[in-house]
Order: C-alpha cells, then sequence, then structure tokens
C-alpha cells in the first residue's frame, strides 16, 4: 500500500451531503475483477451526460479541479454499500484525502486500505475548508497526518482525530494481513478453545 | 460481573486478540462470499502464495450478476464481464475448496437469504461478507455486517478481522403494530427518524414488544436496513422464534450439539442493567405504511402525508432535498399516493423471502396490474420453489407480474433487471439512491404489501384501503 505522510495539493468542494457509494462509483463498473482504472468512471453519472461527454459545470470536470488531490464533502459521505471500488476509483483518479463531517463506517475503512486518509472535521471547520476549496487551483490545502492537522491555504489549522493503529499503517504504507499473520499463535489458540467451547460452528 | 448487553456478549466471545490501544482481532465464524467483491480479494491471495485458512466457515453463491430470466443458462443471456465474474467466483470456489452453490443449484440465491435459509447463520456468531446488508444476519442475534474486499481478503487469510469495539444502541418498538403495517416500516421508520448517520459508531440491538411479535423473515428485513441508518450492525437477541427456526436446517447443529448450542444461545440476551450509549423508542402504534419519497433512505413520510419542500429541511438537507426532487420529478405539496408509477419490483435480501412474497400475493389475488412492468425475483431457488408449491407463483403471474429466477436483480441493477431514464418503480428493496436501480431511473421503498398495492392501482398507495 503507498504511504500517507503529508500532502498538499489542490481541494476540490462537493458540499453536497450524503455522497453515496453508488455516486462514487456506479453499479456498471463494479463487474471488474481487478482494482486498478476506475479513476476515469469515478463520479461517473454526475460527471458525464447519457452519451457520454463531460458535464462542464462537475466540479471535478472543471479545469482548476481536475488535479484535485483532496475533496472536501458534505456529511456522511460514502455511505450506501461496502464496495471497495469507490476508495479504489478516488485512488485511481488521484485523490488522497477526504475531507467530511463524518463517514460512513464500511467506507471510512476501505479508505485505510487503499492509502486514502478520511479527515473527520467540526461543521464549522468543513465551512472553513469548503470556501477555501472553492478558490480553486491557487488555494493549495495541506494535510499533515503525522501531526493530524489540515491547514487552509490561508494558513488556518484544523487538527483531526485518528486512530493510532490506523495511522500507523497508513503512514508505513503497511498490509495489514501480514500484520496479522504475525499474530497467528493468538488465533490458533483462540480457534483450539473456540472448537471446546462451541463445537457446532 | 457487570452487565452487558448482547453486542457485548457476542464481542467477547470473538476477540482472539487485543493490543493495548483496544484494536483487537475479532474471529469470524462465517465468511460469505460473493463474485462482486471477492474476486481482487482471491487474486491478492494467490499472489501472496496464501490459502484460505477455514474453508469450512467460507459460503460462496453468486447472485449480484446473474440473470433472473427463465433462460439464463444460456450463457449468452450474460454480459461479458458479468460472466468473468461469475466465472471467476466458480474458479476461485473450487480452487480454494469453500462451499459453493453454482447459479444451476436450486439453492442458489441472494448470499443473505441462502445463508439463514441453509442453517450457516446461528446465534451468537460473527458472520461477514463483502456486502453491507449482511447486518440481515443479526436477526439471528449475530454479530453481522458488511466488509471492503480487502477484508474479505483478510478473513479469507486469517479468519479474523481488524476491529474496534463500536458503541451501543437500542432501537425499541413498544406495544402492537397497526393492520397493514410491516417490518418494512418498521425499519424505514426507525431509519426516518435517526437519519442515514444516526448509527455510525454504533451497533444496534432492536427489541420491544413489535419486535418479538415479528417472524424471523420480518426480523431479518429489520436488521438488513441497519446499514441504511449507518449502524455497523443490527442485531436481534434470539428467542424460541429463532430456534424454531434454524432448527433441522442441513448446516444447524443435531443431537447433543444442539442442546448445548441452545444452552449457550439462551444466555444471549442483553442484562437489564446493561450500559447503554444512545437510545432510541418509537411506539409501534404511531407508525404508518410508509414510502421513500427521495434519493436517500432518510427520506421517509407515512402514504397518506405530501411531498414536503426542501425549505423544510436545514443545514446541508437543504441542498439534497432539492436536488432530490428534482432527480425525482416531485412537486412539495403533491401528495404520495397521487404519485403515478410505471415499474414494481418485489425482492432483495430486504424483502425476497417467502413471507414477503405471502403479504404481496394476498393483495394481488384475483387482481391485474396497471403498470407497464412488474417482476418478483424470489431471494433464492427455494423460496421460489415454495411460494410455486403454495400457489403463489400462479397469482403473481395471472396479476400480470413477470415470474423471475433468483438473484439480486433491479436492487442495484447489475444485471439486465434496470429502470430506464425517468422510469419510477415502487419498490421493496433497500436503496432509493441515485441510479440505484439503472441510470436516471426513481426509485420509491416500500413493504411488499404496498408494493402490491401500487402494482394494482398504479399510483403509490395506503395498502389499508385494499384490506
Amino acid at each position: 500500500m503507498e504511504k500517507f505522510e503529508k500532502l498538499t495539493g489542490i481541494a476540490a468542494p462537493m458540499p453536497l451531503v450524503n455522497i453515496d457509494t453508488d455516486m462514487i462509483i456506479p453499479k456498471q463498473f463494479l463487474k471488474t475483477i481487478k482494482r486498478s482504472g476506475l479513476g476515469v468512471n469515478l463520479f461517473d453519472e454526475m460527471r458525464y451526460d447519457d452519451d457520454g461527454n463531460e458535464i462542464p459545470d462537475f466540479v471535478l470536470n472543471k479545469p482548476q479541479y481536475r488535479e484535485a488531490e483532496i475533496l472536501v464533502a458534505g456529511d456522511n459521505f460514502g455511505c450506501g454499500s461496502s464496495r471497495e471500488h469507490a476508495p479504489w476509483a478516488l485512488k485511481d483518479f488521484g485523490i488522497r484525502a477526504v475531507v467530511s463531517t463524518s463517514f460512513a463506517d464500511i467506507f471510512y475503512n476501505n479508505c485505510f486500505k487503499n492509502g486514502i486518509l478520511p479527515i473527520v472535521l467540526p461543521q464549522e471547520a468543513v465551512d472553513v475548508l469548503m470556501k477555501d476549496a472553492e478558490k480553486g487551483s491557487n488555494a493549495r490545502m495541506t494535510v499533515d497526518l503525522e501531526n493530524q492537522v489540515v491547514t487552509s491555504s490561508d494558513g488556518e489549522s484544523f487538527s483531526f482525530e485518528v486512530d493510532s493503529f490506523k495511522k500507523h499503517c497508513l503512514m508505513n504504507g503497511l498490509d495489514d494481513i501480514g500484520l496479522t499473520m504475525e499474530k497467528a499463535k493468538s488465533i490458533d489458540t483462540f480457534e483450539a478453545q473456540a472448537e471446546q467451547a462451541r463445537p457446532w460452528v | 460481573m457487570s452487565p452487558k448487553t448482547l453486542y457485548d456478549k457476542i464481542w467477547d466471545a470473538h476477540v482472539a486478540h487485543e493490543a493495548d490501544d483496544g484494536t483487537c482481532l475479532l474471529y469470524i465464524d462465517r465468511h460469505l462470499v460473493h463474485e462482486v467483491t471477492s474476486p481482487q480479494a482471491f487474486e491478492g491471495l494467490r499472489m501472496a502464495g496464501r490459502s484460505v485458512r477455514a474453508p469450512d466457515k467460507t459460503i460462496a453463491v453468486p447472485d449480484h450478476n446473474v440473470p433472473t430470466t427463465l433462460d439464463r443458462a444460456n450463457a449468452a443471456t450474460m454480459t461479458e464481464d458479468s460472466r468473468v465474474q461469475v466465472e471467476a467466483l466458480d474458479k476461485n470456489a473450487k480452487d480454494f475448496g469453500i462451499h459453493y452453490y453454482p447459479v444451476s443449484d436450486v439453492r442458489q440465491g441472494i448470499v443473505h437469504i441462502v445463508g439463514p435459509e441453509q442453517g450457516w447463520t446461528l446465534p451468537g456468531m460473527t458472520v461477514v461478507c463483502g456486502d453491507s446488508h449482511t447486518a440481515t444476519h443479526g436477526a439471528f442475534g449475530s454479530l453481522a455486517h458488511g466488509i471492503g474486499t480487502s477484508e474479505v481478503e483478510h478473513v479469507l487469510a486469517t479468519q479474523t478481522l481488524i476491529q474496534k469495539k463500536s458503541k451501543n444502541m437500542k432501537v425499541e418498538i413498544t406495544g402492537k403494530l397497526r393492520p397493514g403495517v410491516t417490518a418494512k416500516d418498521i425499519t424505514l421508520s426507525v431509519i426516518g427518524e435517526t437519519g442515514t448517520a444516526g448509527g455510525t459508531g454504533y451497533v444496534i440491538e432492536y427489541c420491544g414488544e413489535a419486535i418479538r411479535d415479528l417472524s424471523m423473515e420480518g426480523r431479518m428485513t429489520v436488521c438488513n436496513m441497519a446499514i441504511e441508518g449507518g449502524a455497523r450492525a443490527g442485531l436481534i437477541a434470539p428467542d424460541e422464534k429463532t430456534f424454531e427456526y434454524v432448527k433441522g436446517r442441513p448446516h444447524a447443529p443435531k443431537g447433543a450439539q444442539w442442546e448445548a448450542a441452545l444452552a449457550w444461545w439462551k444466555t444471549l440476551y442483553s442484562d437489564d442493567d446493561a450500559h447503554w450509549d444512545k437510545v432510541v423508542t418509537i411506539k409501534g402504534e404511531d407508525i404508518a405504511p410508509v414510502v421513500t419519497w427521495g434519493t436517500s433512505p432518510e427520506d421517509v413520510l407515512p402514504i397518506t402525508a405530501e411531498v414536503p419542500a426542501a425549505e423544510s429541511f436545514e443545514g446541508g438537507k437543504v441542498g439534497a432535498a432539492q436536488r432530490s426532487l428534482d432527480y425525482m420529478g416531485l412537486k412539495p405539496g403533491q401528495k404520495l399516493s397521487d404519485i403515478e408509477i410505471d415499474t414494481v419490483f418485489i425482492g432483495s435480501c430486504t424483502n425476497g423471502r417467502i413471507e414477503d412474497l405471502r403479504a404481496a400475493a394476498e393483495i394481488l389475488k384475483g387482481k391485474k396490474i396497471a403498470v407497464k412492468r412488474a417482476m418478483v425475483v424470489p431471494g433464492s431457488g427455494l423460496v421460489r420453489a415454495q411460494a410455486e408449491e403454495e400457489g403463489l407463483a400462479d397469482i403473481f403471474k395471472d396479476a400480470g407480474f413477470e415470474w423471475r429466477l433468483a438473484g439480486c436483480s433491479m436492487c442495484l441493477a447489475m444485471n439486465p433487471d434496470q429502470l430506464q431514464p425517468g422510469e419510477r418503480c415502487a419498490a421493496t428493496s433497500n436503496r432509493n439512491f441515485e441510479g440505484r436501480q439503472g441510470r436516471g431511473g426513481r426509485t420509491h421503498l416500500m413493504s411488499p404489501a404496498m408494493a402490491a398495492a401500487a402494482a394494482v392501482t398504479g399510483k403509490l398507495t395506503d395498502v389499508r384501503e385494499m384490506m
């Protein structure tokens, strides 16, 4: 997994609440057996018209946001299905961090498995960063995972919370499975005890 | 011992390792797998030279992509990419030696219907699947939730998940339901009350007389949509109804093991003085038959209500409501019962079980549909067979419904069952998101009986007028 330490980049504003995973990557693109190549279909139904032409008003189609690496979004981002295709599509497009007041649980976890940092901030902070993002490509936001701070282009800083284990894995690009395999003995022991206690399982 | 919730008890029984910061390895008893969210996980195992740690606890069935038309044995009914995905599951199931119900098996169906039906889902278990509606299995008092593909790979390789414990939320539905009100109305009403993020960070336990009174099918409907309220999982404490449902199923314990299991299952309830981080109480008698008007499952109103104005909401929801109204082609003040419907879809992991088909057939008996298209997609091959045996299939067919084979179908429209742009659907499924049932399609969520009523009148309809 790609490490995430510190990022300075363009932030795109998406003030809509409840941006769901069907919006992020519609179902017709889930028929892939690969993880890559989904960026072109990120937000497909909002981004392209029925004939496949770009809708100029959509934020990521605007010249100043085509290289965005951060999204600032409305409440409850990523609600809906468990499809990891959502963070795969974001990552493939180039998005490495998403700021919102809240995220759906499964999407939030999926981000960390793919080198994307979801950042939860209070409404007032999101409002400030949303305004900052609206300034376009001259306004570069900085996300510093080590110090757990987001800084607007004006230098206004907001601290955020992140689980220490998730932070450690993201900063070091660690593979979860490898880490868990190191605890194989604990799993073996648990399994043997559970087999005794609940043999019907 | 300090008092515990049902969630606490199941959690404690499955912690295989706990780090100092509270990060746990939670042991997984059942891993359900389908074709859409698993190919990359199996590929990951292959690339790392890993095997499936517990193939006996891993059960796969294709459901999302599969056509539901009667000619689906013909490979040409599937698009190339769908076929590749289903074939990948065929191969992965064989290569890794996991339990498998292929498309040709009469037991094939939606993974969340097949699991309980075959007795894979049992009280007190941990159950995961690369699908958010895994919450369904919580109806048995099992801790069940959706995971992403990376976590699917993690469970395949280690039979555990890296987790931190969620908070406890109690949703109590007191008293009795009124006639015409079903499990679907309960679960939609709860989301209407708490919002789609109201459950974020929590595991919900549903309790109260109205929940106790529900059948296992109804309880599965309630838990199924816990995720739509943002919760990690929904749970209902097991009782005699649960044990009765489970007993004798192909993979349920038997003989002495049944007795041992039963003894433990009977301890699975929340202690009287257990701590709840959040409590929501709704009177059963206050719940009406409901429909959704917008593009979020929280956009719920009684069928007797009118389409709301965007300005009646607050904050970011004002813009979202306006966007929903535009997308849905609705005007504030319009009576919900005046909204005309083109298509009716009865099925999905929310409402594709036998009781759902019975409820819809009860309304449809001797009547004809007044919509362009109506389809029933049973949740599994066995539900379909039972419905045929009970004469329900004939009622649907006589009314003008298409009688389909099992699958997820138009709930998420990954197979050819899709809405056309602007088409309006009365659906028993779980999501009314933009484009969910097909690009530009407009979805109104409701119970099977309400969907059947809409099929007969061609409009959203208060089922109580037809009872």
